[in-house]
Parts: C-alpha cells; sequence; structure tokens
C-alpha cells in the first residue's frame, strides 16, 4: 500500500499531486535546516513554463492547506498578467482563499521583490528564482561550485566585487546581490532589489527560494542572520531615489519608505512610483488620494 | 676547494628537527608508470634547496605532491607550520589541503595560467590569495597589491588590466607577487623562467633571489636548468628516471659530480 491509495482521487488529481508535494516538502525540509544550501529537487512540468515562475508555484502547492490565504505578486505588482494567472491557478487547485493584502497573506508568492509590509511569524515569502547559484558569473564548472561551496571558498566571489570596485568605483550589482547565509553559504538574493535585502537579515518570516528551471530550493528560516558580501571599508547601500511617488511619499532625508521604480509615460517622460502597487494603494487610500471602494473592486475582479 | 656551509645548510643537512619542509619516501605511480619513487629531503627555514633533472625525471612530481595537486602513492611530508611538523600533510583532507595553499605555502608554476586567473587584473589575482586568507578590507588589499607589483617590477599603472594582456615575464612576476602576497613560509617554484627569453629570464631570476634573501621564505626550486639551481639554491638533489641520485651542495655538486648521470648533466651544462 502506498500514500496514494489512502488519499482521496481528488488530491492526486490536482495540478501538483500529493506524492510530488511530499517530495517538494521534504527538500524544503533539509532547505531549511541546512540555510542558504541549495537542494536539488525533481521539478515537475507545471501549467506554467519553466523559468515563469514553476519554481515558486511548486513551493506554494507544496505547502499551501485550506486555512492559508495566498498572495501572488510580479515585481511588486498584484495585477500582473502572470501573478494573476498564478493566484487564479493556486486558488482553484488547491481551494485556497487569495488576497492582495501582505499582512492577512499566510504565504506570499513573489517575483523579484519583497512587500513594504514588515511581515511577521508564521508567514512565509515564497521566490521566484530564475539562477540559483550565486557563482555562476565567477565559475562554470559545476563540480568546482560544489567544492567551493563545500568548503565555503568564495575567494572567486571577493575577486569579482574587487574587479567591480577597481573598474566603477562601486559594486554595480544591483539585483540578486550575493549575501552570506547564517554565516557558511553564498546565496543569490534572486533579482530582488538591493533595497529589499536588509529585510531578509534576522526576519520574522521564512523564505522560501524556488528555482524550476534549475531544480533547486534554498531556505532562509526565520532569526538567520544575511549579511550581503562587501568589504569592511565599502558599506553595502541600497537604491537612492530621491523622486516622490505619486502617492505623497515623500522622501525625508533619505529615510525612504518604499522602493520606487520608474514608470514610462505615453508622453515620453517618465514618473516615479511605488512599486508595491497594493502597498502604494493602501497610502493613498489614508492620504484621502484614492476611493477605497476602487480597491475592494480590484479585489473582487482578481 | 673550501666550501662555505651556512647554518641554515647544515640544520637541514643534519636531520629533521625544525625543518620548515621534511619529506621522506615520497614515491607516486601513474599507474604502471613510475612517477617518482622514494625522495626524501628536508627544507631548513629561509633555506632554498633545488631539485634538477631533466624533463620526465619526477622533479615536477615530486613537487606536485608537496602542493597537492596530486595524491602521492606513499610517504609523508610535513611542515613545521602545521601542527608543529607532526602532522602529514600528504594524508591531510583534500579541503584541508587546499587550505594549506593559502595559508602555509604558495606555488610558482611555469605556465602562468595554472597559478593565475588570466581573465582577472593583476591587483584582482593579488586579491583572490588575500581575500582567501581572510582580508576584508579593500584599502587594504589595494594597498599590499601596488606594494607587491612595485616590489615585482609590474608597472602600476598595469595593475588594474587583465593578466592576459601581459608580456611572459610580467606574467611570471605577478605569480610571484600573488605568491607572496599573504607571506606564506613555504614556496615551490616549477620552473619558474622556464620559456622566457633569456634577458627577462634573467630579470625574473634575479627578483626571485632578493624576494628569497628578504622575506626569508622556504623555498623549493625545480628545474632543468642548472644556472637556475646556482643562481637561487645552495643544496640541490638530483634527480634521474624518478630517483634521487645525488644530493649535496650545489656548487660542490657542479665542480666535482660524483653520479655518473650528475656528470653528464654538468658537462651538458658547461657544454
Amino acid at each position: 500500500m502506498t500514500v496514494l491509495d489512502v488519499l482521496p482521487d481528488a488530491a492526486t488529481a490536482a495540478v501538483l499531486d500529493e506524492s510530488s508535494k511530499r517530495e517538494v516538502r521534504r527538500a524544503i525540509l533539509t532547505a531549511i535546516a541546512i540555510p542558504g544550501y541549495q537542494v536539488p529537487f525533481g521539478s515537475r512540468e507545471m501549467p506554467v513554463a519553466r523559468g515563469w515562475g514553476s519554481g515558486g508555484l511548486q513551493l506554494t502547492l507544496a505547502i499551501v492547506g485550506q486555512s492559508d490565504i495566498v498572495k501572488v505578486y510580479d515585481q511588486g505588482e498584484d495585477g500582473g498578467v502572470n501573478a494573476a494567472n498564478l493566484r487564479r491557478l493556486i486558488r482553484q487547485s488547491e481551494g485556497v482563499n487569495t488576497t492582495t493584502d501582505p499582512r492577512e497573506a499566510t504565504v506570499i508568492q513573489t517575483r523579484h521583490r519583497v512587500p513594504e509590509d514588515t511581515l511577521q511569524s508564521g508567514q512565509t515569502l515564497v521566490l521566484q528564482v530564475p539562477v540559483p547559484e550565486p557563482l555562476r558569473g565567477v565559475e562554470r564548472d559545476m563540480h568546482e561550485l560544489r567544492r567551493m561551496h563545500a568548503e565555503g571558498d568564495y575567494s572567486k566571489m571577493w575577486v569579482s566585487l574587487y574587479e567591480d570596485l577597481v573598474r566603477n568605483g562601486v559594486i554595480t550589482k544591483t539585483t540578486g546581490y550575493p549575501c552570506l547565509v547564517g554565516g557558511r553559504y553564498v546565496v543569490a538574493t534572486t533579482p530582488i532589489p538591493r533595497w529589499d535585502v536588509p529585510p531578509l537579515h534576522q526576519a520574522e518570516f521564512l523564505s522560501l527560494f524556488g528555482a524550476g528551471r534549475e531544480k533547486r530550493i534554498y531556505a532562509i528560516p526565520p532569526h538567520t542572520d544575511v549579511e550581503p558580501l562587501t568589504f569592511d571599508d565599502v558599506p553595502f547601500q541600497v537604491e537612492e531615489v530621491s523622486t516622490p511617488c505619486r502617492c505623497g511619499l515623500v522622501v525625508p532625508d533619505g529615510d525612504r519608505q518604499s522602493y520606487q521604480v520608474e514608470l514610462p509615460q505615453q508622453d515620453g517622460s517618465s514618473i516615479w512610483a511605488c512599486s508595491d502597487t497594493d502597498w502604494c494603494s493602501r497610502q493613498r487610500v489614508g492620504a484621502g488620494l484614492l476611493d477605497p471602494a476602487t480597491l475592494t473592486e480590484t479585489e473582487v475582479e482578481l | 676547494m673550501t666550501v662555505l656551509i651556512t647554518d641554515q645548510a647544515q640544520a637541514a643537512m643534519d636531520g629533521a628537527a625544525g625543518a620548515a619542509l621534511t619529506v621522506n619516501g615520497l614515491t607516486k605511480h601513474y599507474g604502471p608508470i613510475l612517477g617518482c619513487q622514494d625522495v626524501s629531503f628536508n627544507v631548513a627555514p629561509g633555506e632554498a634547496l633545488g631539485i634538477i633533472g631533466e624533463s620526465g625525471s619526477g622533479k615536477s612530481t615530486v613537487m606536485r605532491c608537496v602542493a597537492g595537486d596530486q595524491d602521492a602513492s606513499s610517504g609523508s611530508a610535513q611542515m613545521s607550520s602545521v601542527d608543529g611538523g607532526r602532522t602529514d600533510v600528504l594524508t591531510m583532507a583534500p579541503s584541508d589541503r587546499r587550505a594549506l595553499r593559502v595559508s602555509e605555502l604558495a606555488v610558482v608554476y611555469q605556465d602562468p595560467s595554472e597559478g593565475l586567473d588570466l581573465a582577472v587584473s593583476a591587483g584582482g589575482n593579488i586579491a583572490d590569495r588575500l581575500t582567501a586568507a581572510g582580508w576584508r578590507n579593500f584599502g587594504q588589499i589595494r594597498e599590499r597589491a601596488a606594494e607587491l607589483l612595485d616590489r615585482t617590477d609590474v608597472p602600476l599603472d598595469r595593475m588594474d588590466d587583465p593578466v592576459r594582456t601581459y608580456s611572459g615575464g610580467m606574467r611570471q612576476r605577478v605569480q610571484l607577487a600573488k605568491a607572496l602576497a599573504n607571506r606564506p613560509p613555504l614556496l615551490l617554484l616549477d620552473e619558474p623562467t622556464t620559456g622566457l627569453d633569456a634577458s627577462v629570464a634573467a630579470g625574473v631570476l634575479d627578483l626571485i633571489r632578493d624576494l628569497l634573501e628578504e622575506t626569508g621564505v622556504a623555498a623549493v626550486v625545480v628545474s632543468h636548468d642548472f644556472k637556475v639551481i646556482e643562481m637561487l639554491t645552495r643544496r640541490c638533489l638530483v634527480m634521474h628516471r624518478g630517483e634521487v641520485v645525488e644530493e649535496g651542495l650545489t656548487d660542490q655538486l657542479l665542480e666535482d659530480p660524483q653520479h655518473p648521470y650528475s656528470q653528464r648533466l654538468v658537462g651538458a651544462a658547461r657544454g
């Protein structure tokens, strides 16, 4: 008798069957036990192409239960086509509730952003990862990569940071900044901006990273050190944008509260706006700039 | 003729006590082919020992086994800087041996591409060794790299160019600078000037001799060229078909070789 015999038919008819979910969960447990270590897993075919969030999708499908509330967003945007489709797929396949508000979500699947709201204990952040190997740019040989991770030999990464500083005067790596997790493994922080790196350090929440195409899962458990690699005399800096968003958030002395992106306009000009649309909407509602009714409508439509 | 025997050389000849490197019965087989057989020697702190022999005599095999590039079939090697000379470095775990390559010994290869990343700048190559040794201050790394490159006569305005764009002699100078970056107690030089033209080779040799004196690093110099051995070492081994056939002070060996093979070798060198 196998696990399949005791499961109802519905369980095996889902996008990801129960035994596949168990395999993913086993990989997640290993990943949590060894923070930052890339655990190989048998990445399944998903209804989305590899490289379009299939890794994040498998993680979310494997960990959600009936009581979970799921948020999926893409580059900070809940309304993105890919995010909306993934959200609908997860809701229909697993019968869970979905939301756009990260404060009430228990599982937040994201592409390339961390919510502006401070996540709490009990929440899980699932990140879609295109390239899980932080050393890919400095070493191509897979065996050598494994050796470097095993021995904590990251001097080639340091050399690339050194060369970057020498050539450009600053470290130009903007997204996916390499970080040392738990003082042991260097990870690629997916293509999240530098802005999102500090919230991962000693976080209350669990971060899971899934790379479907590369078949790797890694994790940053709560209360784990996440140190961006940088030289002692070259401090790590986050992005600086000093233009206020249309939600009215002005930057008081560089103490910015939101990561902003440039939005090109029809007339060729551009404006800067909060990348996290849900957060921005709430700010605008709070400031009386937006009718709360439109928010609800958007939610229903989703 | 009278031969000046230095204290160092005397100490090394007397025995292994306090030697920077002690090698005993080192043997390496490549399948049925013999690499080297029962090679034993020791190197005193600050001493430079030469290993000479023709191509295929096993001298590079000895060096590669000591450096950890290859696994020895049998034998032992101790370094005074590693656990006070009590641990056989040949039996250490591969990861520990690689760590030794940073903290306790450095290798300068005949082919610079073995010791350097040619796509990276000279400063970056030195930073590689320094960051591996735990340096995390950009300013200090930069300063130390410039100091080393200046000392090894690499023009500082070329410091940030990829090593690929350097001439052969300059690449060897960068290899030397990198090897000595974190002041390891032992330096292994494998044919450091072979392949360079005569005038460039002479310049690099002068530099190596000066650096050995200045830094007081213990060194093993492997070469097929008596001129190199004569210039850099006071004591040397002659290897032939994988075995040490003669051992002695370099001057004496050159003046009065005992083994027939050494006589042939010296005869050939003297023309």
